[in-house]
């Protein structure tokens, strides 16, 4: 609260947002987790700048060229190189690019699409509510990855299916909590008031129950990123995914793997970048909840 | 608790249609013509294409099509692999047993460590044991499986020559199936060097499969074990003068196991999923390597029969969740 000069009025919206912030940074983990997030965000952002090599070029003198720290690395591929002479370093950071925003499109799309219905659910009941919650409950019948693998084989492996596949998959969270919190929120008086006072059905839902559903919602998107992307890179890893020689994760991973016994940066460093990413995404998660959800908070 | 059971298991028959329609709807909606796609590259005369068009029965309109999958579904007849020409049924139910196997071990390496180490946790809340059983679990729950798999592989079989990298037994061994789970097929035909073989060959896969379910129960049994030892019954327990063991063992984590059991169950559907994966790098001849084969191949009617049984697996595990969750926690019945 020092950073804040004037005390803003409690209920204000920048008295809230001090308050998320002090609990969020509260947590050393979820502060760690957001600084990575930034700082890989900004890598792929200037993934041209950045990147020693182009992640495409192919360097016949330099092929499964191990990392810097061994006596035949060079500072010229810090990463080493993968069978075909190129930099994995490079091929990491344009990697970044895919990852994130083929996962950020999964949220936006399965956290849009998954309000509105959860929205119609929660606000009118009745029929459309069951038409919805039944069909959420078919779609987690299924294993996660089965589903997006055989929505993938309908749609033909690629980037597009990938992701239209995983924000499918990753739908009925959302729905669910959307349902729940309206359920939860509908009948307080602020709602009735707004509704005696003249507000429609759309405004209702959006203006006034909407933004009041929001916290779980935002828990629920950083789970739904981290998870995407695990589940992006092993859609690659299977083949299944973003098609090679496209620098994705995953489907570097399959490529590596057959090199797997004479060089292991080819395989380690990929996953490793997995692996944090996710890991940080998920640090985060745990600091937004503990900052928004005053139920899970932990004392 | 009958009546319990049958409300629950009434609920399942508008997601168990939706799950046929889903899949009944899958081949149809595959781009471009069936049979077509079936035949390949080779292509097909037009007597041949009426033949097959009207043996799938693709001539009669959807419903009835529909129906009599439904109908065939109900016989357990899922039709034919387009790669071998055996039912669908058949080929899944020869490949069950070694997921199921391996689901079963990697399952109880979850439970094994990840309850104690829940526990612990809670136990030390706060202090560095605590801490560093909560940042393990939360990397084992951020992990790419399939990469962790080939790192283990590296390190254990091709570095230090441990562990084996495929397969289910050593090639010297030939068991007769039984059962279908090659430990204890092995056990009735009495040779302890296979069961000792295919304990080794599960050891690496089940560790794989495990380390996510391991970290969703390490994370729910701290949780649980938390909100337990608020209450004012641990309070009164400790207010007794029992000893701290005791509290912890008998009066939190009893209580604390009803949603732990829960998390425990709902794990299935995470354990097929995983399964994929784990299956693919291990090359375990198990459901999840068969339908990723499938797909591949182009198989559809396996894919089709194989979403259909799993799915249907995982929503009978989760109704004998619910039920033992009714059973262990009373209250939930009303």
């Amino acid at each position: 609260m020092s950073t804040i000069s004037t005390p803003a009025a409690p209920g204000s919206f920048r008295y809230q947002l001090a308050s998320f912030w002090s609990d969020f940074s509260a947590s050393r983990g979820a502060l760690v987790g957001l600084i990575f997030i930034v700082f890989i965000l900004l890598v792929a952002l200037f993934a041209p700048w950045v990147a020693p090599h182009d992640p495409a070029m192919q360097d016949r003198a330099a092929l499964l060229v191990p990392p810097v720290w061994h006596a035949e690395g060079s500072w010229n591929y810090v990463l080493g190189t993968d069978a075909v002479g190129r930099d994995i370093l490079s091929r990491l950071i344009y990697g970044a690019r895919y990852s994130l925003s083929i996962s950020a499109m999964v949220v936006v799309i399965s956290m849009g699409v998954g309000i509105f219905l959860g929205l119609l659910a929660g606000y009118f009941r009745g029929w459309i509510e069951t038409v919805i919650t039944r069909v959420m409950d078919v779609v987690l019948a299924f294993p996660s990855l089965l589903l997006a693998l055989g929505l993938v084989a309908i749609l033909s492996p690629g980037l597009t299916s990938a992701m239209i596949a995983i924000a499918l998959v990753q739908l009925p969270y959302f729905v669910r909590l959307t349902r729940a919190a309206v359920i939860g929120e509908k009948n307080r008086e602020y709602v009735i008031a707004s509704r005696l006072s003249g507000a429609g059905h759309l405004r209702l839902m959006f203006n006034t129950l909407l933004p009041n559903c929001m916290a779980p919602l935002i828990v629920q998107a950083t789970l739904s990123f981290s998870t995407a992307i695990l589940d992006i890179a092993a859609l690659g890893f299977l083949g299944m995914g973003v098609q090679p020689p496209t620098p994705e994760w995953g489907a570097m991973l399959a490529n590596a793997r057959e090199f797997m016994g004479s060089a292991y940066w080819a395989v380690t460093f990929p996953g490793l970048i997995i692996l944090l990413t996710v890991l940080m995404i998920n640090l985060m998660g745990d600091g937004l909840r503990d900052a928004l959800d005053p139920k899970m908070k932990r004392s | 608790m009958f009546k319990f059971f049958l409300v629950k298991l009434a609920q399942l028959v508008p997601t168990f249609i939706g799950v046929t329609i889903v899949a009944f709807a899958f081949i149809r909606l595959l781009p471009g013509d069936p049979i077509l796609l079936m035949a390949g590259e080779r292509g097909i005369s037009a007597e041949r294409y009426a033949q097959l068009e009207s043996q799938m029965g693709f001539d009669r309109s959807l419903v009835v099509q529909y129906l009599d999958f439904l109908k065939g579904l109900l016989h357990g007849d899922l039709g034919n692999s387009l790669v071998t020409h055996a039912p669908v049924m058949d080929e899944f139910m020869s490949r069950f047993p070694a997921t199921l196997e391996l689901s079963l071990f990697a399952l109880a390496f979850a439970v094994i460590i990840g309850l104690p180490a829940g526990v612990l946790a809670a136990v030390k809340r706060g202090k560095t044991l605590d801490h560093t059983i909560m940042g393990v679990s939360l990397t084992g729950y951020s992990m790419p499986i399939f990469w962790w798999g080939l790192l283990l592989i590296m390190l254990f079989s091709s570095t230090l020559g441990w562990t084996p990298v495929s397969g289910r037994i050593s090639y010297m061994y030939f068991i007769e199936p039984v059962t279908g789970f090659m430990t204890i097929d092995s056990l009735i035909a009495g040779d302890w060097g296979a069961f000792l073989s295919s304990l080794h060959y599960l050891i690496l896969p089940s560790i794989v499969l495990g380390t996510i379910p391991l970290a969703v129960i390490a994370r729910q049994t701290r949780s649980s074990m938390l909100e337990v030892l608020g209450e004012d019954y641990v309070r009164t327990a400790r207010a007794k003068g029992l000893s701290n063991f005791r509290v912890i063992m008998v009066h939190t984590l009893r209580n604390a196991l009803i949603s732990v059991v829960t998390v425990i169950g709902l794990q299935v559907g995470l354990l097929l999923a995983g399964a994929i994966l784990t299956e693919t790098i291990f090359s375990w001849p198990g459901i999840g390597k068969w339908m990723i084969d499938a797909i591949s191949r182009r198989d559809y009617p396996s894919v089709q029969g194989g979403l259909v049984l799993i799915a249907f697996i995982v929503m009978i595990v989760n109704l004998l969740v619910d039920l033992a969750y009714g059973v262990i926690n009373p209250r939930i019945r009303h």
